[in-house]
């Protein structure tokens, strides 16, 4: 039976310039479990395409200077394993299966390549997706670090 | 300021050194900056240099694919060097290696 270490929630207005600020927040908050480089950076991506999607799709279309929240939580198991839950209370997503294929995207043509779940799911050893259509999205990601 | 784009220009390259790290928020400017220089040098090559790129997720790969898009315009090729290992897998996740006038040397 896996026992939590650590927790953390946080909410950040869905700013673009706070994808830095959640990622570097995870990166501090993981070092505890001393992960290698490249579980950092598979990490901080997964985190960093979570947030920009939260921010570029959940809620676009907002008036200018009017941010939705964006909602964070991690835990620390002990038996090395991260979670990071990213929920909003946004758009949501119309087809969830259809969102996760890889270069599906809304955002702007030539620009947005459509890779944010699939390389979400790359960089994580589990992803799952919950979205209701008005009410938001949440995304959970699940990482298990070497020993 | 920061200093996100360091610009050199070569006989027929124009080589974009980028050192900012880059998402979705960084990238808007990063394109912006490439882009009138790409319109003002009108290069054969245009090299994006991601060596002191310490930080890239997928909104990279649209900065990649977009200058692939603009650079076609002018009839220029777009090559990436210096990426990182993360920046390669990324890489070769989306199958970026398939676009015609693109080439990636590690």
């Amino acid at each position: 039976m896996k026992r939590i270490i650590n927790e953390m929630k946080l909410r950040l207005p869905a700013r673009s310039v706070n994808e830095a600020t959640a990622r570097s927040i995870i990166s501090a908050f993981v070092a505890e479990l001393s992960p290698t480089v490249e579980e950092l950076g598979d990490l901080r991506c997964a985190v960093s395409e979570a947030v920009t999607n939260c921010i570029v799709h959940a809620y676009r279309g907002l008036p200018e200077g009017q941010w939705g929240q964006i909602y964070i939580s991690a835990r620390l198991y002990d038996n090395r394993e991260v979670t990071v839950e990213i929920s909003d209370n946004g758009c949501g997503i119309e087809d969830v299966q259809a969102a996760r294929a890889p270069s599906f995207t809304t955002g702007e043509l030539g620009e947005r390549c459509g890779m944010g779940f699939l390389v979400m799911e790359s960089f994580t050893d589990g992803l799952s997706v919950k979205s209701k259509l008005g009410r938001g999205t949440t995304v959970l990601m699940r990482k298990i670090l070497k020993p | 300021m920061q200093r996100d784009v360091i610009f050199q220009e070569g006989e027929r390259t124009l080589t974009a050194s980028l050192t900012a790290e880059i998402d979705h928020h960084t990238a808007r400017r990063i394109r912006e900056r490439i882009d009138s220089e790409l319109f003002l040098r009108k290069p054969e090559i245009l090299v994006l240099d991601f060596s002191g790129v310490g930080f890239m997720d997928s909104s990279g790969l649209g900065l990649i694919l977009g200058r692939c898009s603009v650079a076609e315009g002018i009839g220029a090729s777009v090559r990436v060097t210096g990426a990182s290992d993360q920046l390669m897998r990324l890489i070769r996740l989306s199958g970026l290696e398939r676009v015609r006038n693109l080439s990636v040397v590690k």
